[in-house]
């Protein structure tokens, strides 16, 4: 049967890899023109959205159309078999319009003009047994411009809802911990859909910080690892505003696997050297790796070394002295962007399962010709890459697909460069945090404030 | 840090990577502790092909726990065995390490474990 899938009106780029991400982790074959999928059954419509962030609610679709005669005839070709299921039990009749409205009187007609379907049972607004709705999806703008009816209708029997709630579960607002860098609970919940958290997977943030992607990620099931080169923001106050404490305030302390202070150019995560003949687990360990690396805008980009050895000789013998006293803080040198990038890929690739996913957040510049393109690797494929808009720069959520030994062109893995801009300032490192900085003027001085 | 996360954890010194003596890293004045966490079969099955069976044996018996078995049950296996999900998810899921040191077997670097944190930062002269 076809269902027609009513989404929230938010992230509009992100709700179809969320519910492609969800099919994957029910096992639903979804065929899907838009909105509209094809499912094999209710309880799979019920399923495929239960934990969807951005889908409101999922129906069985009775009949669409551009018209309301065009619904009834499709109601009529197609559900009259079903229709003595409904006779008696209470029930529900709502109209949904989007961009649009209509008169109270007008929805009282085009209700009644359902009134052949037979339903005689109690009407109940509240907690109905069934709800049945008629989406009506009108031209933007249409009551000013006064355009007398919409451009196509659905209509449908409710099934179930997406989880908009949680979002609001997890509030940053009520969160005992956060920082000026905390995800906020709506995309990290979407990021551990589409990264396919689910009970009994491992999930990893490089990035930890406050631990928004964990906390999303054990919220569907998961145990989580978390690392971050600044332990002070695992540990917050050490008291109650902790990390921990975190996963202790929405009782998901059993998620928690494991937290610790690390740099992902030094990380002490095992894996194994990239190989051609794998069995696509052995030596793998993460089924999905989250993160929203600094981009050195808000959070300084910094891995372990020294920044300038000839200038400063004495950071390392002193080091060597210090290094054993408990609050000995090791150098930080600045560190380019796009070779950490690729330095996610690389360790993704050597520590997700065959299907594992890595998502990842990155922003580039709108203005194209300043645009940072998505970072390839022979053993990732590409997902989806979903954009959320600001004024002159963007950030994306890109995803990607570990794919077996044995799909990967050795070839593609040889001819692997990775273009590691020289320089030793923060700017040199990364062109993103430059053209911010600039405000994304272009060279010949002009900035585009059309945009 | 759950007693699994030990079995993901090697020295962070890029020389020691290629030395078997480096993992599993030795726990060192350990102080352990346990949280209360439902038994969830579906996990412990996840896991089995990711540990290192040989490692988590000498962890196991380092933080003073009875000797594994010297063989990895199979998934089948272990989902037919009762007591050995139920200890596996103590030793893996619900034993933490609090407090105390983990040690390089390799090189003889000290990581610090405090309040369930381990440091893994590493000075200049060992990047």
């Amino acid at each position: 049967m076809d269902y027609l899938v009513r989404f929230s009106q938010s992230h509009e780029t992100f709700r179809l890899p969320e519910l492609e991400s969800l099919a994957v982790i029910e096992g639903i074959v979804m065929k899907s023109p838009f909105c509209i999928v094809h499912l094999p059954s209710d309880d799979a419509a019920k399923r495929l959205i239960r934990r969807s962030i951005l889908v409101q609610s999922i129906h069985a679709l009775w009949g669409s159309g551009p018209d309301l005669a065009a619904v009834h005839a499709a109601v009529h070709a197609t559900t009259p078999h079903l229709w003595a299921q409904y006779l008696t039990c209470p029930f529900k009749f709502t109209i949904d319009s989007y961009q649009g409205s209509r008169t109270a009187e007008d929805k009282v007609r085009i209700i009644n003009s359902f009134a052949y379907l037979g339903f005689a049972g109690p009407i109940r607004m509240r907690d109905p047994d069934e709800e049945f709705t008629l989406f009506e999806d009108w031209e933007f703008n249409s009551t000013p411009l006064g355009i007398p009816d919409p451009k196509h209708y659905y209509f449908g029997r409710y099934l179930g809802s997406g989880a908009r709630d949680l979002p609001k579960v997890l509030d940053l607002k009520k969160r005992r911990y956060i920082s000026t860098t905390s995800m906020d609970a709506e995309l990290a919940l979407v990021t551990a859909n589409i990264a396919l958290a689910a009970p009994g997977k491992l999930m990893y943030d490089p990035f930890v910080g406050t631990g928004s992607f964990p906390i999303a990620c054990a919220q569907f099931g998961a145990v989580t690892f978390g690392s971050d080169i600044d332990g002070r923001s695992i540990r917050g106050d050490e008291k109650r505003k902790t990390l921990r404490g975190n996963f202790e305030q929405y009782g998901l302390l059993g998620g928690l696997g494991g937290m610790f202070t690390a740099d992902l150019t030094n990380s002490p995560i095992r894996r194994a050297d990239l190989r051609y003949d794998g069995d696509g687990v052995t030596g793998r360990l993460f089924d999905g790796i989250v993160c929203d690396p600094p981009y050195g805008v808000r959070e300084g980009l910094r891995v372990l070394g020294v920044r300038d050895p000839e200038k400063s000789p004495w950071v390392i013998p002193k080091g060597k002295v210090m290094y054993k006293d408990p609050d000995f803080i090791p150098p930080r040198k600045p560190y380019s962007f796009l070779a950490m990038l690729d330095d996610i890929l690389q360790f993704s690739a050597q520590t997700l399962v065959d299907g594992g996913r890595l998502s990842f957040w990155m922003p580039t510049a709108n203005d194209e010709n300043q645009e940072i393109a998505v970072p390839t690797h022979p053993y990732l494929e590409v997902v989806s890459v979903c954009t959320q808009v600001f004024n002159k720069w963007s950030r994306r959520l890109i995803t990607y697909r570990r794919i077996p030994d044995k799909e990967v062109d050795p070839e593609a893995m040889k001819a692997r460069e990775v273009a590691t801009p020289v320089g030793k300032s923060a700017d040199e490192l990364n062109p993103f945090r430059k053209a911010y900085f600039n405000k994304f003027e272009t060279a010949d001085g002009s900035s585009d404030d059309a945009s | 840090m759950k007693v699994l996360t030990l079995n993901f954890l090697t020295c962070a010194v890029k020389t020691c990577k290629s030395s078997s003596d480096s993992f599993p890293l030795h726990p060192k004045d350990a102080e352990l502790v346990s949280d209360d966490v439902e038994l969830n079969p579906q996990l412990l099955v996840n896991l089995l092909p990711r540990i290192d069976w040989k490692a988590l044996r000498t962890t196991s018996t380092e933080l003073g726990f009875p000797e594994l078995p010297e063989q990895p049950p199979t998934a089948e296996e272990l989902e037919a065995d009762e007591k050995m999900l139920k200890d596996l998810h103590t030793l893996l899921v619900e034993t933490q390490m609090n407090e105390g040191k983990l040690v390089c077997g390799h090189c003889g670097h000290e990581y610090a474990v405090r309040e369930g944190i381990a440091n893994f930062l590493l000075p200049s002269h060992l990047v």
